[in-house]
């Protein structure tokens, strides 16, 4: 914080309007650098279901909890995907297959 | 024949920003340094380097006789009244646009190189066919942009296609900048504008009335020798493109008076 931003503050006045100016620019640049990448919603979902689809038969994931988004990030788009893993199935299989063992015991 | 020769594209996507302007100083301060500077109007539809130049009344040829084979490229090249190392290769008229394609702007920038040391090549404003053309015919590239929130965002544009597009290096150039109002912060930042659209920067150019004084005479800054704020920075901006290692002008030194020293102290961090 600035000496001018403290001022303003206890002047209750509008801070400057630089920190807006940039703020704004950021938010519409990440929109339109993911526009040029020309990834339509319609797209992004297909690709999420396929992801969900792959991830699925290895792990069991918590489908309320999942998000997938394109984050923009100095001139870089990157697709972040967020898939919370409830339990491995591996670990289920062999979970059960300890069960049977104990009981075949 | 040039040694090397540099092709250099001068972009900005907004309209308005300077890019003309910087075209003309640039090419001024170049020819000055002994380097040999052609200048290219790549807006076919809306041309004005010549105006800036003063060489508006000289032009009998354009670079669509050069294609069409009415004239050689000497004929068509208007050299400067004081500063013999820069030519003007004036843009064809509006109707050029139709038939002008990527490949033609290729074969005029590629004559050029044979001749010149350096070809600015001033890109109309837009995305479209017209900045395509100009873009062909270039190996880097100068973005010139405001500290503003309008042309930052069209710059990002251009930059995002010139990437794609095997340009190198691609500098930036913040122009008409404001120190009082940036101090106040009152406007984008240098640093806020070179790192949202992840640059070099190049140089920055004050604002400047002068620079409004020198177009209606025809005589950019560079070339009068006048020592106004703007014609520094254009000078700055020359020798770094070319190579010299000199810092970039500091908008918050360009302040001396009092006022300007009060506004510094209330950016003084506290906490």
């Amino acid at each position: 914080m600035t000496l001018r931003d403290l001022i303003n503050k206890l002047l209750g006045r509008e801070t400057a309007s630089a920190n807006t100016a940039r703020e704004r620019l950021q938010l519409v640049l990440a929109h339109d650098r993911v526009d040029m990448s020309s990834l339509s919603t319609d797209l992004l979902d297909k690709m999420r279901k396929e992801i969900l689809d792959v991830v699925a038969k290895y792990v069991e994931i918590d489908f309320d909890e999942v998000a997938v988004s394109l984050e923009t990030e100095d001139r870089m788009t990157a697709l972040v995907a967020n898939l919370p893993i409830k339990r491995t199935l591996s670990g289920e299989i062999q979970f059960k297959n300890i069960e049977k063992k104990n009981k075949s015991k | 024949m040039a040694k090397t020769s540099r092709t250099i594209l001068i972009c900005s996507g907004k309209g308005g920003v300077g890019k003309t302007t910087l075209t003309a100083n640039l090419g001024i301060a170049l020819a000055n340094s002994g380097a040999s500077t052609a200048v290219l109007d790549a807006d076919f539809g809306l041309r004005n380097l010549d105006l800036l130049l003063g060489l508006e009344n000289r032009i009998i040829y354009t670079a669509q006789d050069v294609l069409d084979n009415n004239c050689r490229l000497d004929q068509a090249l208007v050299r400067h009244k004081q500063e013999p190392n820069l030519a003007l290769l004036p843009a064809g008229d509006p109707r050029m646009l139709d038939w002008m394609k990527p490949d033609d702007m290729k074969k005029i920038s590629n004559l050029l190189s044979e001749k010149f040391e350096y070809v600015l090549i001033d890109c109309p404003a837009g995305v479209e066919d017209g900045f395509k053309n100009a873009l062909a015919a270039s190996k880097e590239a100068i973005v010139v942009t405001n500290p503003e929130l309008s042309a930052v965002r069209d710059a990002d544009r251009v930059v995002g296609i010139l990437n794609t597009c095997d340009i190198h290096p691609i500098q930036l150039v913040v122009n008409r900048v404001r120190p009082t109002m940036m101090a106040n912060q009152e406007m984008l930042s240098i640093d806020d504008v070179t790192s949202i659209l992840s640059l070099p920067l190049l140089g920055i150019v004050l604002e400047d009335e002068q620079v409004i004084i020198s177009t209606n005479r025809g005589e950019p800054l560079t070339l009068s020798g006048k020592k106004s704020p703007a014609s520094k920075c254009y000078l700055n901006v020359s020798k770094r493109l070319k190579g010299e290692d000199v810092p970039v002008i500091d908008p918050n030194k360009e302040n001396t008076s009092l006022k300007d020293k009060f506004i510094k102290l209330m950016q003084t961090k506290i906490f």
